[in-house]
């Protein structure tokens, strides 16, 4: 648990959110970071294989 | 009763159409067409199961209520636990949304599933909205005052009123909790009804 609550000490929490400007699109680090990272888990569902597809084949 | 007045009868007449359109075997089928396993198809039975710890938590936080879920510790962790659930849920639910979205998944008659879908996401966007100013601290109140501006400038406000700290709970738990389960239970039920979508190749329209 002191293990965690240190961790938490390297983001820095009680200052202003940051905001990315660019053009009409105005947005915080954070949302931006959750968009990136629903994009990569979007990817890796497409492309990662799915556990026994293989096994599940060769029984049909 | 003659047989004629059986047939007529209401009870007779859903039992019929329900167990046409849903058979046991297609409520709860032992295999999926040969393309479902993709990782892709797992996103909407994660929103399913997020969703799920997102009402066992509230019921959890109902029980106690704001004094204890401010100041104890386990109350911090089932709040924490409602909030990430939530977190989880909204991230879930996009990712089946754009899997969805690319495989055009309201082919073959499946616009039903597509709209209780699109309607799910509105009411479960409210029901996030009104969670977060019905926290009662200062992120509450910083929020619900940043709103009102916006929300009463449509006119909406002069009947939900982001303020009224009664009002915004009771939306958040009854109105739309209540709206989103419903609405995921036929959206599920409809999948069911209509099978999955078969890839692009295939004709449009088959079932199976
Ligand atoms: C509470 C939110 C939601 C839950 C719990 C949910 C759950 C599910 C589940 C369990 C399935 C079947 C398995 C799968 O294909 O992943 C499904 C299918 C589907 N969902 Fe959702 N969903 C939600 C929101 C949405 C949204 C926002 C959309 C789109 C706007 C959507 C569109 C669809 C469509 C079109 C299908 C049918 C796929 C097919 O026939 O292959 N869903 N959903």
């Amino acid at each position: 648990m002191a293990f965690l609550w240190s961790l938490a000490a390297f983001i820095p929490l009680d200052n202003y959110g940051h905001y990315i400007h660019w053009g009409v699109i105005n947005i915080s680090v954070a949302n931006f970071i959750v968009v990136v990272l629903m994009i990569m888990t979007f990817v890796a569902a497409l492309l990662l294989p799915f556990p026994g597809r293989n096994r599940r084949k060769g029984n049909q | 009763m003659s047989t004629t007045e059986i047939e007529r009868q209401w009870t007779t007449r859903l039992r019929k159409r329900a167990a046409g359109k849903l058979p046991p075997e297609k409520l709860l089928p032992d295999t999926q067409p040969a393309y479902v396993s993709s990782w892709i198809y797992v996103f909407g039975v994660t929103t399913l199961a997020a969703l799920s710890l997102v009402i066992l938590t509230g019921f959890i936080l109902s029980i106690r209520g704001p004094q204890w879920w401010h100041s104890s510790s386990i109350g911090h962790f089932v709040n924490s636990m409602h909030l990430w659930s939530v977190e989880i849920f909204f991230f879930a639910m996009i990712v089946h949304l754009w899997g969805k979205f690319f495989m055009a998944a309201w082919r073959g008659g499946r616009t039903a599933t597509w709209m209780t879908g699109v309607v799910t996401f509105l009411a479960s966007v409210g029901a996030a909205f009104t969670g977060y100013v019905s926290q009662t601290n200062f992120d509450s109140q910083w929020i619900s005052t940043q709103a009102k501006d916006g929300i009463n400038a449509t006119g909406a406000g002069s009947i939900f009123n982001v303020l009224n700290l009664g009002q915004m709970l009771m939306w958040h738990i009854v109105l739309l909790p209540l709206a989103a389960v419903l609405l995921t239970a036929v959206h599920v039920l409809l999948v069911r009804i209509k099978g999955v979508v078969p890839p692009f190749e295939e004709k449009t329209g088959a079932t199976k």
